[in-house]
């Protein structure tokens, strides 16, 4: 009897236990369906149908994604150094880490922006956005590399960059942290703020043709924080529109400070109107900045630093039609324009719904003046007036929206952790699916452009936690990859990223693949210290310069064997690839450089800074594995005391001096 | 009526059509030799035009001092200086005897291109042996016993390269014009041979 009952209790307990199991929510591991990997699977050899530019936030650099594959195709050096491509490490690439603070070596690459025309993606360029030291970078799609870095001046915390108009007029940057102007009259007391902090908005002009940037105009508004923008399209062409937090102007503890006022603001800036102010000469020039700007020839493999010292400043408040604010609930991140142009989407981080504004409610507000008053002397148009709807319940913390070209909108919610599918007329959630974990910034390639191709969406999370394997306290970030071509949204794939992604766009791999550089023609480089063929191999000293003209073929430097340098010598190794074959890189490394190594393009030179440290012979060679005689690939150089008699020489395929002691 | 000496004006107007067509030949790839490997998926190719090497000569000339091969240079060939000229030469005999309605000179003119055809091929077998067979002693790789002559036609696996050596479009330009010709040489010889029964 008594075990029967022991025995029944027992059985009640664990049908109770197992109850309250089944009544938890199912796991991250079930959310998988069917032919997902089928979906995302892309047979080895094939290519992917897209290219995606994944921001690596505290990377600074920019990693580069086959998608549905998920596979890491390429790492670009932006704001970072890169020891694996000697990306500021090399004489020639130093520049484009310049700045006016000296060379900054990282940064916090949050944004990607594909060139357009015609409010379309053109293949073109990338640009990216630097938010510590403020700086816009652009990428070349025909090599893969960073062509150019502007500096921008009277900023802190450039976040809300580098967004683009729909044929790639402007680059925007506007700073995420009001500050002083730039200059002596900066030393102002923090807790003046409200009186002496500028919220400065950057329109850097992009040249047609070259992709070359320069700062075109600021605007000047009221000290705030800026989070993200997105330029008008269509129908909103030549407007932009910026997020805004910290309207309360605090300068400490924002995290309550700046979230007391029940609605932040959207600023709507007619930048065509800008246009109009300038040329009618209503901006004011200021002068005795210093910003750097930075450009990489690939002619000459070199890249220079620029100084400017001016640029042209409106004042957003004493020029009437520039400048409106929108109320926007809660602090909002995102603010994201749909394919017609019509439809701005405020995403409030701490809001539990979505509005939506209509373009067209906004321009009405504004001819019949419908506004609630003014924050800092610009007016704020009405919340109603300018709301097309709110939607309703959609999650808690909305942070982007990217658009399917269907009519309907993706949020990414970062509290709730999913993302939620809208429709942007009737404004009633379709579709949601949980995401793991929290997610930052989505995309749908195209999600930005006039056309997008709704295929996929990827969300990029802020929180990995037990996606994969765990690798000590330190994970990796993860994205998500899910088919969205059905009704439901379905979870496809999952893939680590480096660094912290932030925002990415994707671009079909055909309007970029046919377009890629594969060798630079050697006949066409214009860099002083090429050699272009191994007769043109040499050594020359200049003083206590000694410049190394080395050429590197499979598998040999020339030359390869280097005497006479002395203790005090400061050693250049100008290394030309003198390849001109797909896929040949080679890589030159001497022992006890403190800079780093050199990885060399065929038919490109690069120069590695070399200073030895003592006397003895030392050992170069080349770092990446270029043919069967790679390991056979090397060099020797002759390091002797100050004031030796022993000769510069130098030579390949003879052994100099002729087994003599000396 | 057709003379016991002349030659039928179909004959006569292909003969004219292929010299115009040999003239081409000059100017157009005649050879080519590509080369497969597994770190080259797309391939490379060696063209060989009357006067000049074309495709991709320096990277071939690059990888081939692993075994020793001598590089290839226009300059080292005497055939680039004459082949245009014996080229441009058949191109004016095709037409000439086209032009001049003489039987007797198409004979002629098929066993001199026949026999143009058998010492060019048996020139490009010798260039190809001597650079396939006198190696650098010195070269980083030597594999005992092997030699890297491409093929005169066809494919030929030489260590991890494939050669397929074929004609290009000059090429086979040539060998239709020859067999063109083959055509009329063997027509106009039975139609003599029936005048002469008759």
């Amino acid at each position: 009897m008594e075990l029967k009952k022991y025995l029944l209790t027992g059985l009640a307990a664990a049908t109770l236990f197992s109850t309250f199991q089944a009544c938890k929510p199912k796991g991250a591991s079930e959310a998988v369906s069917g032919n997902a990997a089928e979906k995302a699977y892309v047979a080895p050899g094939k290519y992917d149908e897209f290219y995606n530019f994944v921001s690596g936030g505290f990377s600074g650099q920019l990693s580069v994604y086959g998608l549905p594959s998920g596979r890491l195709l390429r790492v670009i050096p932006v704001f970072s150094l890169d020891p694996e491509k000697g990306w500021g490490f090399s004489e020639e690439t130093k520049p484009m880490l310049e700045t006016s603070h000296g060379n900054v070596p990282w940064d916090d690459l949050h944004h990607v922006q594909l060139s357009k025309t015609d409010g379309n993606y053109d293949g073109r360029w990338v640009f990216v956005n630097a938010n510590n030291t403020p700086r816009i970078a652009r990428v070349d799609l025909t090599t893969f590399r960073t062509a150019e870095i502007l500096e921008l001046p009277n900023s802190g915390g450039n976040h809300s960059s580098p967004y683009i108009t729909e044929n790639t007029e402007y680059v925007v940057a506007g700073t995420r942290f009001s500050v002083p102007v730039d200059g002596e009259s900066g030393d102002v007391p923090i807790n003046t703020f409200k009186k002496n902090f500028r919220g400065t908005l950057s329109f850097v002009s992009v040249n047609k043709d070259n992709g070359n940037m320069e700062l075109a105009f600021q605007i000047e508004t009221p000290g705030v924080n800026y989070d993200l923008s997105r330029a008008g399209k269509g129908v909103s062409h030549g407007w932009f529109f910026f997020s805004t937090y910290n309207t309360e102007q605090a300068n400490t503890l924002l995290e309550v400070n700046a979230s007391k006022n029940d609605k932040d603001f959207v600023l709507a800036v007619n930048w065509k109107k800008a246009e109009e102010y300038l040329k009618a000469g209503k901006g004011r020039k200021v002068s005795g900045l210093k910003y750097a700007h930075n450009k990489y020839d690939e002619k000459s493999h070199t890249s220079k630093t620029e100084f400017k010292t001016e640029t042209v400043v409106l004042t957003a408040e004493e020029l009437e039609g520039l400048c409106y604010y929108i109320p926007c609930p809660k602090s909002p991140h995102g603010v994201d324009v749909d394919p017609t142009g019509e439809y701005i989407v405020g995403s409030g981080k701490l809001a539990a719904l979505i509005p939506v504004f209509s373009f067209n409610k906004i321009q009405k507000a504004i001819e019949g003046k419908q506004f609630e008053g003014k924050f800092g002397g610009i007016p704020i148009i009405k919340y109603e007036a300018a709301l097309y709807g709110e939607v309703e319940k959609p999650g808690l913390g909305p942070l982007h929206t990217e658009f399917d070209g269907k009519g309907n909108a993706i949020t990414s919610f970062f509290v709730s952790s999913e993302l939620v599918k809208w429709n942007i007329k009737d404004l009633k959630v379709i579709d949601r699916v949980p995401t793991y974990y929290s997610t930052g910034h989505l995309m749908i390639p195209g999600g930005d452009t006039k056309n997008p191709d709704g295929k996929y969406v990827v969300a990029y999370n802020k929180i990995t936690k037990d996606r994969f394997l765990p690798t000590g306290p330190e994970l990796s970030q993860s994205a998500q990859i899910f088919d969205i071509s059905g009704d439901k949204m379905q979870l496809i794939l999952d893939f680590p990223t480096i660094g912290e992604p932030h925002y990415a766009q994707a671009i079909k791999a055909d309007k970029v693949k046919d377009k890629s550089v594969k060798i630079f023609k050697i006949e066409e480089n214009t860099n002083p210290y090429a050699a272009k063929g191994e007769k043109e191999a040499r050594v020359e000293r200049k003083g206590n310069e000694v410049h190394v003209y080395l050429t590197a073929v499979r598998s040999h430097f020339a030359p390869d064997n280097i005497e006479g340098i002395q203790l005090g010598d400061e050693v250049y190794f100008h290394v030309t690839n003198i390849e001109q074959d797909w896929d040949m890189p080679h890589g030159f490394a001497v022992k006890g450089a403190k800079n780093g190594e050199l990885l060399i393009m065929p038919g490109e030179t690069q120069t590695l800074k070399w200073v030895p440290d003592r006397v003895g012979v030392f050992p170069f060679y080349c770092t990446d594995f270029c043919s069967a005689l790679h390991q056979e690939m090397q060099g020797y150089i002759r390091i002797s005391k100050k004031g030796n008699n022993v000769p510069l020489t130098y030579s390949l395929g003879t052994n100099l001096p002729q087994e003599t002691t000396n | 009526m057709k003379t016991t000496t002349g030659m039928s004006k179909l004959h006569r107007t292909l003969l004219i059509l292929c010299g115009l067509a040999i003239v081409a030949v000059i100017f157009l790839p005649i050879w080519r030799i590509e080369l497969d490997a597994a770190q080259y998926p797309e391939g490379l190719e060696l063209q060989i035009y009357s006067y000049k090497l074309a495709g991709q000569v320096e990277i071939i000339n690059g990888l081939n001092h692993y075994i020793g091969m001598k590089t290839l240079h226009a300059q080292d060939f005497i055939e680039f200086t004459v082949l245009p000229y014996i080229i441009g030469f058949f191109a004016l005999a095709f037409i000439a005897v086209g032009l001049s309605n003489r039987r007797n000179l198409i004979y002629i003119l098929f066993f001199a291109f026949l026999a143009f055809g058998i010492i060019a091929m048996v020139d490009f077998y010798i260039w190809e042996y001597n650079y396939g067979h006198n190696l650098d002693p010195n070269a980083p790789i030597k594999v005992p016993g092997m030699s890297y002559q491409p093929p005169l036609i066809g494919y030929k696996q030489l260590l991890n390269f494939g050669a397929y050596s074929i004609p290009d479009i000059g090429g086979w330009i040539f060998i239709l014009c020859g067999i063109i010709l083959a055509y009329c040489v063997f027509q106009e010889w039975r139609q003599s041979k029936k005048q002469l029964i008759a």
